[in-house]
């Protein structure tokens, strides 16, 4: 895949109202390539939803996203507990929230399968203790 | 329905973007769980909500929404307000309760949000 442009930003995991700076910078980069708004949308929901988890779950991580011709690659990965069960965490309305989480509106079990859902592929490497890491990949082409 | 007649119908006050009460908008979706909005609603348009954060300016903005409704008398914060501003959002808050809100902004024409279920 050829790249176009490359973007890293480190999220905050000390800063719940910070969380969602980067997808928002992402969605304003991608608006100055030129993007359709409907991947535009479709990317900034999915990032947002990993930032959301990476500050409730694992005390922050980064964001990598890489623009192609043909594909956008977004890459989100933390060093927080890992998922124990992906299966689990994957289906919808599971959640291990904090009650703290859930009163700030989030925590509804609905953000893995919301990333999948608004991107084209994903694939989740995670390991207790150690962390995890989220590919995902919107076509563009 | 423009913006401006969502503000005449609840009463609202203009916390942020009182430059584009004449933007058109044609459907809401009501909630606190902006994990729900994020995961159901489908097209652009309203969010009603009584929650009081960062994030439901965020979310939003995300997902290219037009107009926040924060309802039940809550106030935003400063830093929502400038949120808003430089997200290009209109932020209004009203005393009315979600349901209200929702009642009188549904008879007077504005339509549930389109949704699809993840």
């Amino acid at each position: 895949m050829s790249e176009l442009v490359k973007l890293h930003y480190d999220v905050d995991g000390n800063d719940f109202a910070a969380a969602g700076e980067a997808s928002m910078k992402i969605k304003k980069e991608l608006r100055n390539l030129g993007f359709p708004q409907d991947i535009i949308r479709r990317i900034a929901i999915a990032v947002y939803e990993g930032e959301i988890n990476m500050v409730i779950h694992a005390d922050g991580g980064t964001a990598d996203v890489s623009v192609g011709l043909d594909e956008i690659d977004i890459t989100l990965a933390d060093k927080g507990p890992g998922i124990p069960d992906v299966e689990k965490a994957m289906q919808k309305g599971w959640s291990t929230a904090s009650e703290e989480v859930r009163s700030a509106g989030f925590g509804a079990g609905m953000g893995l399968p919301n990333m999948k859902k608004n991107t084209d592929e994903m694939e989740i490497e995670t390991e207790v203790g150690v962390g995890t890491t989220i590919h995902m990949k919107v076509y563009v082409a | 329905m423009k913006i401006q007649e969502i503000v005449s119908l609840l009463n609202a006050d203009v916390q942020s973007g009182a430059d584009k009460l004449d933007e058109e908008v044609s459907s809401a979706f009501g909630s606190d769980m902006m994990s729900e909005v994020l995961a159901y609603v489908q097209d652009q348009g309203v969010l009603l909500t009584g929650l009081v954060n960062e994030q439901i300016v965020r979310t939003a903005a995300m997902m290219n929404m037009y107009c926040i409704i924060m309802v039940r008398g809550k106030q935003p914060t400063d830093n929502m307000k400038e949120m808003a501003e430089d997200n290009d959002l209109v932020l209004l808050t009203t005393e009315l309760t979600m349901y209200e809100t929702s009642g009188i902004l549904y008879t007077n024409g504005l339509n549930p949000a389109g949704h699809s279920y993840v």
